[in-house]
């Protein structure tokens, strides 16, 4: 029964979280057009819309083509690894409370698991052998180095994104993501007293996601594709769709930590009833998401790529002793002032 | 307790399931015409030269290493900040006390220019 | 046989025989990658056996640490996916006398044993009663734990920069 509940339950997210990245890609082909004062697609159906489609199709029929000298068994293993870390992230997320079907409470919550932080922590730790084993496998020294080098960042800055958040399971005590929602339902988001623990936050979640200005694991000029030059077809699809998703994990994680997840201040959800509140909550949910989402997409056209050496000082000699102290600053006035 | 997990292995079998079909949908719907140009590895319209499984820097290695021990003083900093307002100034001194410990063997790395990338 | 025993045979059987893919393996790349399976499986054990904090730390530093060094360490390692592991030959014997040895006598103890079967509750949360234990009655483990990690932290570094002291 839990298990036929939770089935249809990932079901309709996954087929949601899929529909919405293909319309990022589209969100994103747009708003990096207008910021270069282009159009951007708007051949297939009114305004483009139905790009997403004709991409998808075109992907579909393409031919697989897997080097000679690849290793097939886990060159076609790679994508699938990264895939199911994307999407295996989604299950604890708080997107509203619950609704009300038969008179019986159904929670929205996939997995309420009392570790719910760390389980996205730890799937995101998985997500570098996506990339280093595609990269291996490959046999191709862009892909080889691509995957190397994203592999080392990633671990770098799991470091200071793990570090980061510590902050906010100060202040709210728990490590349910459901729990941190409810602290915060009153207004009084994390945002307001964990500001440099959200600026570490967010740099660790862009390098973690591998978008600009910490995209070197694929920068064109020096890399060709990266890890995924060698990949065709669906299977170069599954990577680009586990980074949207991973930026929809990362970007629903700081909704949920710092900005209130489903929760809106002055509004009194016992009145609206269980089904429209959980509307409500939805909404507020994604709405808060998009906004990031387009923080992401704009940070991308405006600040350059770093260089290697670079990313990995700031990671390691910036962002990690930011984090620890944020964490300590936090620790002595949340005593000071008990 | 466990049944919070069951959705946890099924979310992650859809995943699989998910990247499987995917990963090979192409082999029935998409063309195959395999030529030994097409096979061959990128490697900018040159005759790939050897393998691209040579030795690397050390330094990446040396990240690894250091990734491993920082993540395990962050483990331990995560029961501690759930228990934060109960151990009150007692745990944060504990806490003071270990991150400094750490913060010892971190200006070693960097005095030692264990991270320096050139 | 309910669901429980069904996931948890599921899960050992995962562990077991990707363990042995590890040890069987000719390809020193597969052996590392049968690896990350061994650790699924053993943490999915953990979380049966309602150690959920210890599940993830399982998955957080050995899957997502100590695996991704060893597979830094096979992948850069020249010609890493051509050397061939040899299996048998002249230390057949002694292995497995001494392999023979460990699982008679771990069978034995296995057997003899009075197993106390748990008369509590599994706990609800188990990071926060970890926490409280580790800050008050485990505190000296714990801060030595740190002085442990520092220590490595300095070997690690000495190790790997020791070329460069040479040549200064």
């Amino acid at each position: 029964m839990i298990a036929i509940e939770a089935l249809i339950k990932i079901v309709v997210l996954v087929v949601i979280i899929l529909t919405i990245v293909a319309y990022l890609v589209l969100l994103e082909r747009k708003i990096s057009a207008y910021m270069q004062d282009r159009i951007g697609p708007n051949r297939v159906g009114p305004k483009g819309l139905f790009q997403p489609l004709a991409d998808v199709l075109k992907l579909v029929l393409k031919e697989m083509i897997v080097p000679a000298k690849a290793n097939k068994f886990i060159h076609a293993l790679a994508p699938v690894i990264s895939i199911t870390v994307a999407v295996g992230a989604l299950a604890v997320i708080p997107f509203a409370n619950y609704i009300v079907i038969g008179g019986q409470k159904i929670s929205l919550l996939i997995a309420n698991v009392n570790i719910g932080v760390l389980y996205i922590l730890a799937l995101s730790s998985l997500g570098v052998y996506g990339i280093t084993l595609s990269g291996w496998a490959s046999n191709n020294k862009y892909s080889l180095l691509g995957g190397l080098r994203s592999s080392a960042q990633m671990i770098s800055y799991e470091l200071s994104l793990g570090l980061s958040l510590v902050g906010v399971l100060m202040i709210d005590g728990t490590l349910q993501l459901d729990k941190i929602t409810m602290a915060q339902s009153g207004g009084l988001w994390n945002i307001i007293y964990q500001p440099i623990g959200f600026l570490v936050f967010v740099t660790a979640a862009f390098a973690e996601t591998n978008r600009l200005p910490f995209d070197l694991p694929e920068a064109e000029p020096e890399l060709v594709g990266g890890y995924h030059t060698e990949y065709s077809g669906m299977r170069w699809g599954l990577f680009f769709l586990s980074e949207y998703t991973n930026m929809i994990v990362s970007s629903a994680l700081m909704v949920t930590l710092y900005f209130g997840g489903w929760s809106l201040p002055f509004v009194n959800y016992s009145a609206l009833g269980a089904n429209l509140a959980a509307l409500v909550q939805f909404v507020t949910f994604f709405a808060k998401l998009g906004i990031l989402i387009f923080v992401f997409m704009w940070v991308r056209w405006t600040l350059p790529r770093f260089r290697y050496d670079q990313l990995m000082n700031v990671g390691w000699k910036i962002m990690l002793p930011l984090a620890i102290l944020n964490l300590l600053g936090t620790g002595a006035v949340m005593l000071a002032l008990k | 307790m466990l049944t919070d997990y069951i959705p946890i292995f099924l979310m992650l079998a859809v995943g699989a399931v998910l990247g499987i079909v995917m990963g090979n949908i192409n082999r029935i719907l998409g063309p195959r015409r395999p030529t030994a140009e097409k096979l061959s590895t990128y490697e900018s319209g040159m005759e790939p030269i050897r393998t691209a499984r040579e030795r690397f820097s050390v330094r990446f290695y040396l990240v690894a290493i250091l990734f491993i021990l920082f993540d395990v003083e962050i483990v331990f900093m995560y029961p501690w900040a759930v228990n934060f307002m109960s151990l009150g100034w007692f745990g944060f001194i504990e806490m003071l006390i270990f991150i400094v410990i750490l913060l010892i063997g971190y200006y070693y790395v960097i005095k030692k220019g264990a991270l320096q990338w050139q | 046989m309910n669901w429980y025993d069904i996931l948890f045979y599921a899960f050992a059987l995962i562990t077991v025989v990707s363990a042995a893919g590890v040890v069987l393996s000719r390809n020193i790349v597969y052996a590392a990658f049968s690896l990350l399976f061994t650790f699924f499986g053993v943490a999915a054990l953990y979380v049966l056996l309602s150690a959920d904090f210890l599940a993830i730390t399982q998955i957080l530093l050995y899957v997502g640490g100590v695996l991704v060094l060893i597979v830094f360490g096979v992948m850069l390692t020249n010609r890493a996916n051509k050397v061939e592991v040899k299996h048998g030959g002249l230390t057949l014997a002694p292995a497995v006398l001494v392999a023979g040895v460990i699982a008679g006598t771990l069978i034995g103890v296995l057997t003899t044993t009075k197993w106390p079967a748990a008369s509590f509750e599994p706990y609800e949360e188990t990071a926060r009663p970890l926490g409280a234990l580790l800050m008050t009655q485990f505190v000296l483990p714990f801060e030595l734990a740190s002085v442990l990690l520092l220590v490595a932290l300095v070997g690690a570094v000495i190790i790997a920069r020791r070329e460069k002291a040479r040549r200064v």
